[in-house]
């Protein structure tokens, strides 16, 4: 290749000063919200919510203030980092409490701040009448502070700290109706799953350690393009195993399905906009590792592939609203990693669409949040049926959502999914056609998730009277639907693309096989097949209050999470439940039958043996001289 | 004057003495044949020292008897003092001690 | 030579006589044949002084020590023939002969060598010569010895010894233990009644009649109730009854034949 692919840019940060000493304090407030909140006890029942709100909202303010001082700087001159303390050191290894706050981490922090501050004022309205709402917001601002601590972090171990922390609030938030067994149970199992995620991340900062002798960026970046390709691709594949586990990507998919068990706004804010993104940010943070090493990459689109037509799949055949969206969130953090995964080219658009997306996901979550809220927390599909005339607002935010999502021109989505399919059919034309079929199937699930709430035949329950949400939850919709339809002008001039380029590489000039309008224009003719499909399917009919049972073997695996659960009940779970079965038989009468055997037949020979002490000295005096004479026998067959 | 039939006597006596001590069960008569083992080895140290021709073996004798002196006045005592509390003098009654 | 050829079947007799004399007393002088006979040995082989610490200390002292407590335990307190233990008698002949027989066919193999004698050795006398090597290379096992000695009779005195476990009955206590025997079981306070006062049979072995006719058992003594030399009581009463009826003739006659 005549021009090599850029190499990725080294992360060279200069040290804070000015407003950007700030930056500690966007991840403090948070902290210190959950500190008083959680500590805080009875007291702060009352105006807990306003606290947590407050917090994340000033943390909000501060992110506003940095970054637009990080926009008055020089492209070159936007990478700032704050050294706080060192964590631990041992010998040479020297692990820093030190903040990178880049063109990456900014866009990240207004994200989490400002989509986190509107589910704040949200959760006021939703959990109102929750007795533990202080607690609920108590763990919201743990989350933030720990996402926040996870992006800023400029070093690997300071990354995996806030991959553990929103790992811990994940937890304790889909857990946080632990009355109800399945909401405990899905807690368990999205903290089971996602340690196997954490292991990758573990691993491979160990892996760094020892290839490079440090975890920060700024060391790592610099030593990258010298290391050895094994090493790299070896980095590369564990840290897409920790991608997997907290993005939700397959094989590590089926928690998040699950997770929808929680709080809806913990759904729109950790599983739809922030957390379950980690994934995206970790590989697109990890460019100079990525950049360096093709073999994952690949890896990276194959499982970004396989997880964009698994969750579309799943979307299609679920009658749970929440479910749907996430297995929605699912297939669109598929197209996120599948467009990490092609290398400078796409990381700009990875980072483009997880933004839009935080934005009509979070937007369409709450939106569901509202419905359930007017439905007597249902959340089956069947149940609902023409909400658009009892819902107005609710209906009218979740429609900017849903035509973002979908690609709808103009709106946000079609910016940053159209990107995605250009750049997948530019790189790799299977890849570009399987991101192509996705659109069209989100087409399709989305718009049969339209169609079943808001519009066909009324399936209430009886004594269900749907009515709109307070203000001070269609206000934070209203907002979401705003950015949901004006997210694209992130693209305006390329903008986001020339932003990014500092941190992640300026992309080599390449031209789609066919213009990039008619790929436009074909996505949005597979798109309208969707829809069209949809509307046939559901729509144009009568929806049954009960899913019908005898469906197609499709639609049965679909429903069933495509035996994503089935597969590892039977080959991890079962297995290693007998394994231990065995193990503890085998110990109980082999292990403990050997001891016992030698004991028992101890006890058995000394019983026999005991018999020979009688008592009688006469009985003694004879074994003696038995004794004697044996001896005197020797020493004669010695002589002879 | 051989020593050999001096030696064999004593092994005879000795012989009988232990087979006395483990049929007899009256204490004081085991007892007795105890001193015949030790007569008898008393006997062939006896022989020793006059075919070694030194008296040392005749000094192991007189400890020998010295010692066995000590043991019988014990040994009676201890056996009276069971009969006293057993009203009995078998040895086989004195079995208390064992599995 | 010739003493040892008269002795040795004598010893070997006796000694077999110790296993089968039922009465201890007889194992203790067959013992006491054995051990003169031994003494007699020690002096054909050169051992004055030993023949003489044999006959005083072994037959004189240790033996008449066995006789004291044999008397004390009891004389006839002689064994049973049936042995107790399974096994004991047939097993102890067995091993003890197979002992024997090895023991005796080793030491007969064994040459000794050239007897040496011991007239060097004793040119000076034999109990010089002994007090020579005793006080000189065994003097320490000697005092070992007195140590031993002082030991054994002081362990025979502790082990002899009667400790009184309870305390001496005084005059007073046997008083109250009578008072106290009369209320709980209606014994007789007083001396117990004297025999034969109404003097038909003026004996130890007639039981005193008491007032209402009947005979006191308490009047005679347990010895001979056990023996059964007392007149027995219904005897007595057609005696007395023969008196009652006719008292005077009864006395007269015997009166005069008296």
């Amino acid at each position: 290749m005549l021009v090599p692919m850029s190499a990725a840019p080294v992360v060279d940060p200069t040290s804070a000063h000015g407003a950007f000493t700030l930056l500690w304090l966007v991840i403090a407030l948070p902290a210190l919200g959950a500190v008083v909140l959680l500590l805080g006890g009875r007291r702060l029942d009352k105006f807990g919510h306003l606290i947590g709100t407050a917090m994340a909202v000033l943390s909000f303010v501060v992110s506003l203030i940095l970054f637009i001082t990080l926009l008055g700087r020089d492209s070159a001159d936007r990478s700032v980092s704050q050294h706080l303390w060192t964590w631990f050191s041992a010998g040479h290894y020297k692990v820093e409490i030190s903040l990178l706050y880049d063109q990456l981490s900014a866009l990240f922090l207004l994200l989490i701040t400002g989509v986190g501050s509107l589910i704040h004022v949200y959760s006021i309205g939703y959990m109102e009448h929750d007795e533990r709402r202080r607690r609920f917001f108590g763990y919201l601002n743990l989350f933030v502070a720990a996402m926040l601590t996870l992006v800023l972090a400029g070093d690997y171990v300071g990354v995996f700290l806030g991959w553990e922390g929103v790992g811990l609030a994940s937890y304790l938030l889909i857990g946080f109706w632990q009355h109800k067994t399945s909401a405990a149970v899905a807690a368990k199992k999205a903290f089971i799953v996602n340690r196997v995620g954490d292991i990758g991340l573990s691993l491979g900062a160990g892996l760094m350690f020892v290839t490079f002798g440090s975890t920060a960026f700024t060391v790592v970046s610099a030593n990258a393009p010298h290391a050895s390709k094994a090493a790299l691709t070896a980095i590369g594949l564990l840290l897409l195993l920790a991608a997997c586990g907290k993005s939700a990507q397959f094989p590590l998919q089926s928690w998040l399905l699950d997770a929808m068990e929680g709080p809806t706004p913990v759904s729109a804010l950790i599983h739809a906009a922030t957390m379950v993104t980690a994934g995206v940010y970790l590989i697109v943070r990890s460019n100079f590792i990525f950049t360096n090493a093709p073999d994952a990459r690949t890896g990276v689109v194959i499982i970004g592939c396989i997880t964009l037509m698994w969750g579309a799949i799943i979307g299609c055949a679920k009658d749970d609203i929440k479910k749907t969206l996430a297995g929605s969130t699912m297939s669109q953090i598929g197209y996120m990693i599948l467009a990490s995964g092609l290398g400078v080219v796409g990381y700009a658009f990875a980072i483009f669409h997880l933004l839009t997306h935080g934005f009509f996901k979070a937007n369409m979550f709450l939106g569901a949040g509202s419905v359930m809220h007017g439905m007597d927390d249902d959340v089956d599909m069947r149940h609902y049926g023409a909400l658009r005339k009892a819902m107005p607002i609710t209906f009218a935010t979740f429609a900017m959502g849903y035509l973002a999502i979908i690609g709808f021109p103009g709106f946000s989505g079609f910016w940053s999914k159209d990107k995605i399919i250009e750049t997948a059919l530019t790189e790799n034309w299977v890849v570009g056609l399987c991101a192509l079929l996705g659109a069209g199937i989100t087409g399709f699930y989305m718009t049969r998730l339209m169609l079943m709430t808001y519009f066909t035949n009324k399936r209430w329950e009886k004594d269900v009277h749907p009515h709109e949400s307070p203000k001070v939850m269609t206000y934070p919709l209203i907002a979401l639907a705003a950015l949901s339809v004006l997210g694209g002008v992130l693209l305006a001039g390329n903008w986001i693309v020339d932003w990014l380029s500092p941190v992640v590489g300026v992309p080599h000039e390449s031209s789609p096989p066919i213009p990039s309008l008619a790929i436009s224009a074909l996505a949005v003719l597979v798109v309208a097949v969707g829809v069209a499909t949809a509307w046939l399917l559901v729509g144009a009919q009568e929806v049954p209050r009960v899913a019908p049972e005898k469906v197609s073997v499709f639609t049965r695996a679909a429903r069933a999470d495509l035996y994503g659960d089935a597969f590892n009940e039977e080959i991890l779970m079962r297995p290693g439940d007998r394994l231990i079965r065995d193990l503890d038989t085998f110990d109980r009468t082999a292990v403990d039958g050997f001891v016992n055997g030698i004991a028992t037949s101890l006890t058995a020979i000394a019983n026999r043996l005991r018999l020979a002490q009688t008592g009688y000295v006469r009985t003694y005096a004879l074994s003696m001289l038995g004794g004697a004479a044996i001896v005197v026998l020797a020493l004669l067959v010695v002589n002879l | 004057m051989s020593a050999t039939p001096f030696i064999v006597l004593s092994a005879i006596l000795f012989s009988i003495g232990s087979i006395g001590v483990l049929v007899r069960r009256n204490a004081i008569v085991m007892f007795m044949c105890v001193e015949l083992m030790l007569n008898a080895s008393n006997l062939a140290l006896i022989t020793f020292s006059r075919s070694s021709g030194t008296l040392d073996g005749q000094i192991a004798a007189f400890f020998v008897m010295v010692v066995a002196a000590a043991e019988v006045v014990v040994g009676l005592a201890i056996i009276m003092t069971i009969f006293r509390t057993r009203r009995s003098a078998s040895v086989d009654d004195a079995s208390l001690l064992k599995y | 030579m010739i003493a040892f050829w008269i002795l040795a079947p004598v010893m070997v007799v006796a000694a077999l006589g110790m296993l089968f004399a039922r009465k201890a007393v007889h194992a203790a002088i067959l013992l006491a044949v054995v051990m003169m006979s031994l003494a007699v040995l020690y002096v054909v082989q050169d051992a004055p002084f030993l023949f003489a610490v044999q006959i005083i200390v072994y037959t004189g002292a240790i033996l008449m020590l066995f006789l004291f407590v044999l008397m004390l335990v009891g004389v006839d307190s002689s064994d049973s023939v049936i042995e107790t233990i399974k096994g004991q008698r047939l097993w102890a002949i067995i091993i003890g002969l197979v002992f024997a027989g090895t023991l005796v066919l080793g030491v007969a193999q064994i040459s000794v060598g050239a007897v040496t004698g011991l007239d060097t050795a004793n040119k000076g006398g034999n109990v010089p010569a002994i007090s020579q090597i005793l006080f000189t290379r065994y003097v320490f096992a000697f005092e070992a010895t007195s140590a031993l000695l002082i030991t054994a009779a002081l362990g025979a005195m502790v082990l002899a010894h009667r400790e009184r476990l309870t305390p001496k009955l005084t005059q007073a206590d046997m008083a109250a233990q009578r008072m106290r025997d009369y209320a709980d079981h209606g014994k007789h306070l007083g001396p117990l009644p004297p025999p034969g006062v109404f003097a038909r049979h003026n004996a130890v072995d007639t039981p005193a009649l008491l007032p209402d006719g009947t005979a006191s058992e308490a009047s005679i003594s347990r010895v001979l109730a056990a023996r059964g030399t007392v007149k027995s009581v219904p005897e007595m009463a057609a005696d007395v009854a023969h008196m009652m009826i006719d008292p005077a003739d009864e006395i007269s006659t015997d009166g005069s034949e008296k």
